[in-house]
């Protein structure tokens, strides 16, 4: 075969810097990191595995992976649910299709930050919408962002909310892809709506699907920014609703310990990558490419 | 994506940390306020992290320009919440802003690590409350002017106390007409929504001065102070206050702050500190609140921690010449009169507090009389803010539980003194 010489290069080369300067140098000098403690203005000694087997002795952290997965199953959530939006939303001859959408998907191009601020007062314990409307209903709710589980819930039902709008674009893309002579050919043979959803729609999404949920898995365990504006970090159940990110972002940013936040950080990467691992050897037996 | 891209920002800031850190050298040594106004140029940068300041500030620089028309500084802004990490930041690489504010619990790890440079030449110490020089030397050497200085007081709503037909207080007060008070104000205004007190639990404005005025202490000597007795009992008053349903528990001030229910008329009285000064003359109550100080431990002393703000020079200033002149400047009196008569902060210049005390139709002088009568420094030590953290994880959540305060404090002791080992 005919070499292209060197002009390939001349096109790769852009990104491949970046990915070398921004992803790959950085993670090989993270995992350096986790093996050294750092001081507060730099200068790095050697200690071996000391972070990691004070990471396995660390309560904290299995709480942190407690919550962080406890999050990401709430996330995961909207998947289905997007689902039967999406085949409700794609129904030829829907009025009003374009304004469902949009109402859809504006949480998700919203700033998290600003969104946080909005639930925190709709979560409000003494004046929130959200307990003045189950007052109606003679509940008297807590408040929210500062009891235990109920905090993690909140953060979770905000982050459902606000993926909706996102599974909802890859799943609308994956519906206009099943040819529309299939629900003919079904409807002829005598199935209902409901019947076509489960024989038709259902398997012909599972790739989306499973792109969505690999997605969904991999931003869930990155869950920082909401816990932070919605909860605050002086609250007092952060201790017992923080995720491994905050965990990460406490021991480097406020304890000064940027070689046990390495260890942290490489951990979440582990679990990140297993689980992601795990999701494409187990897809053979749930997702059909035909 | 999104999120995606945040860990990776996190991890490459993580990195770029570390990688660019170095040894702390003194490059700015011992530094003198030069001579000669005209001949002193540069450029410098002048970091804070409160906009409500910033004009204040901008006019004290316009006043340095006019001995020193040569220096050009810019005033650069980053909220209180990153300003700290963002130094950090700075600092690894030797990037630090040439002058900067400075508060009490990161002081030393600065000091410490060599990024400040000495200022003792830089402005008479005499100018000062002693407990504010105190805050910014380690080990002898001076590495801070004070700038201002906040004390804590009793704030009150005169409107709500004749509401519930209850007296007012008086600067007599001990903790138990705190607490009697406030089981009469709970149950006349408590049906409407009302607190009796909007503490926030903190630890400036509510356990210091408890702990401290009932004769316990937070730190002494390197060791941590929560295991005292005379501590617990502060402690555990705060701890009945939430329990009685006088003052919002944690968790109900995660929701909103003390203050703002104080300043939105959803609460009697709370301790705190004259930095609320702007925010109460804004708040639909302003014509209602008065100031007293605060109340007495049942021993009859009564006591406040003072702090205040710190301005301080980076140890490898590019331009250690224009920095001091200016770290000098902001340190004199002219440059606290500017910020006293904007009410943008108590000056620490002694003297100068007046113009502060006109700013607001309250006893402010309270405030001031607090300082110099029966304040204490506000606790430190090299790494301050990890011990902090365990304050409001561990003691906070417990306020108003089932758990008796002797645990709880026996526990942050315990922690707090390991964590305190660790410092180097």
């Amino acid at each position: 075969m005919k070499s292209d010489g060197r002009w390939p290069w001349l096109f790769v080369g852009p990104t491949f810097a970046g990915v070398l300067v921004f992803y790959l140098w950085p993670l090989g000098k993270t995992l350096y990191d986790s093996f050294t403690e750092i001081g507060p203005f730099g200068g790095s000694t050697w200690v071996g595995a000391e972070n990691y087997s004070r990471l396995v002795a660390d309560g904290e952290v299995y709480r942190a992976i407690l919550n962080t997965v406890v999050y990401t199953a709430i996330v995961l959530l909207g998947i289905p649910l997007a689902v039967v939006f999406a085949s409700l939303m794609n129904r030829p001859g829907l009025r009003f299709a374009m304004v469902y959408r949009t109402l859809f998907f504006l949480p998700y191009v919203a700033m998290p930050t600003a969104i946080s601020l909005v639930w925190r007062i709709i979560y409000n314990g003494d004046y929130g919408v959200l307990n003045q409307a189950l007052g109606v209903i003679g509940i008297d709710g807590p408040t929210w962002i500062s009891t235990e589980w109920f905090a993690l819930v909140a953060v979770g039902l905000v982050g459902l909310w606000m993926s909706i709008g996102f599974n909802l674009i890859v799943l609308s893309a994956g519906l206009k892809g099943i040819p529309s002579e299939l629900y003919e050919a079904a409807a002829l043979d005598g199935a209902g709506r409901l019947q076509q959803f489960r024989a038709i729609t259902v398997p012909l999404l599972t790739p989306s699907i499973f792109f969505l949920s690999v997605i969904t898995t991999i931003a869930g365990f990155q869950l920082f920014d909401m816990l932070f504006a919605l909860l605050g970090p002086t609250n007092p159940v952060m201790p017992k609703t923080q995720s491994l990110v905050f965990l990460f972002y406490n021991a480097a940013f406020d304890n000064n310990e940027r070689g046990y936040g390495a260890a942290v950080a490489v951990l979440i990467l582990l679990v990140v990558g297993l689980l992601t691992l795990f999701q494409f050897r187990f897809q053979r037996r749930w997702v059909s490419y035909d | 994506m999104r999120t995606p891209k945040f860990l990776i920002t996190l991890t490459t800031l993580l990195a770029v940390l570390t990688a660019c850190g170095g040894e702390g050298g003194s490059g700015a040594g011992d530094v003198k306020v030069p001579d000669d106004p005209a001949q002193v140029k540069g450029d410098i940068t002048y970091a804070i992290w409160d906009v409500n300041q910033q004009p204040a500030m901008q006019e004290v620089v316009k006043a340095f320009n006019q001995t020193y028309p040569g220096v050009k500084v810019s005033i650069s802004l980053a909220t209180f919440d990153q300003y700290f990490t963002k130094l950090k930041t700075q600092a690894s690489s030797d990037n630090l802003p040439d002058v900067f504010w400075m508060n009490g619990p990161n002081f030393q790890l600065f000091a410490a690590n060599k990024q400040l440079a000495p200022v003792a030449n830089l402005a008479d110490a005499k100018n000062y409350p002693q407990a504010l020089n105190d805050l910014y030397s380690l080990d002898g050497t001076q590495f801070g002017v004070p700038k201002d200085f906040d004390t804590i007081a009793l704030w009150y709503n005169k409107k709500l106390f004749a509401d519930a037909g209850v007296a007012a207080p008086t600067a007599e007060w001990t903790w138990d007409d705190y607490k009697s008070t406030a089981a009469k104000l709970k149950t006349a205004l408590g049906p409407k929504g009302i607190f009796a007190t909007g503490d926030e639990l903190g630890n400036q404005g509510n356990w210091y001065p408890a702990i401290l005025s009932n004769g316990g202490h937070i730190i002494k000597d390197g060791k941590s102070g929560f295991g005292d007795a005379k501590t617990v009992e502060a402690l555990q008053f705060w701890s009945d206050m939430v329990k009685q349903g006088y003052t919002p528990s944690a968790a109900q001030g995660a929701d909103i702050r003390g203050r703002d229910r104080f300043f939105a008329g959803k609460a009697a009285m709370m301790w705190n500190g004259n930095w609320l000064v702007s925010a109460a003359l804004k708040s639909p109550v302003k014509d209602d609140l008065a100031i007293l100080p605060l109340p007495k431990a049942p021993s009859g002393d009564r006591k406040t921690v003072i702090h205040g703000i710190g301005n301080v020079m980076s140890a490898k200033t590019k331009s250690p010449e224009a920095a001091a002149a200016f770290l000098s400047f902001l340190g004199g009196k002219e440059a606290a009169l500017i910020q006293a008569k904007a009410g943008a902060a108590n000056p620490a210049y002694n003297g100068t507090q007046t113009d502060f005390v006109k700013s607001a139709p309250y006893a402010l002088q309270t405030f001031i009389d607090a300082a110099a009568q029966y304040s204490e420094p506000y606790p430190v030590s090299k790494d301050t803010a990890v011990w902090n953290k365990l304050e409001t994880d561990l003691i906070l959540p417990a306020l108003g539980g089932d758990k008796p305060m002797s645990e709880v404090g026996a526990e942050v002791a315990a922690k707090m003194d390991e964590a305190l080992g660790k410092e180097k």
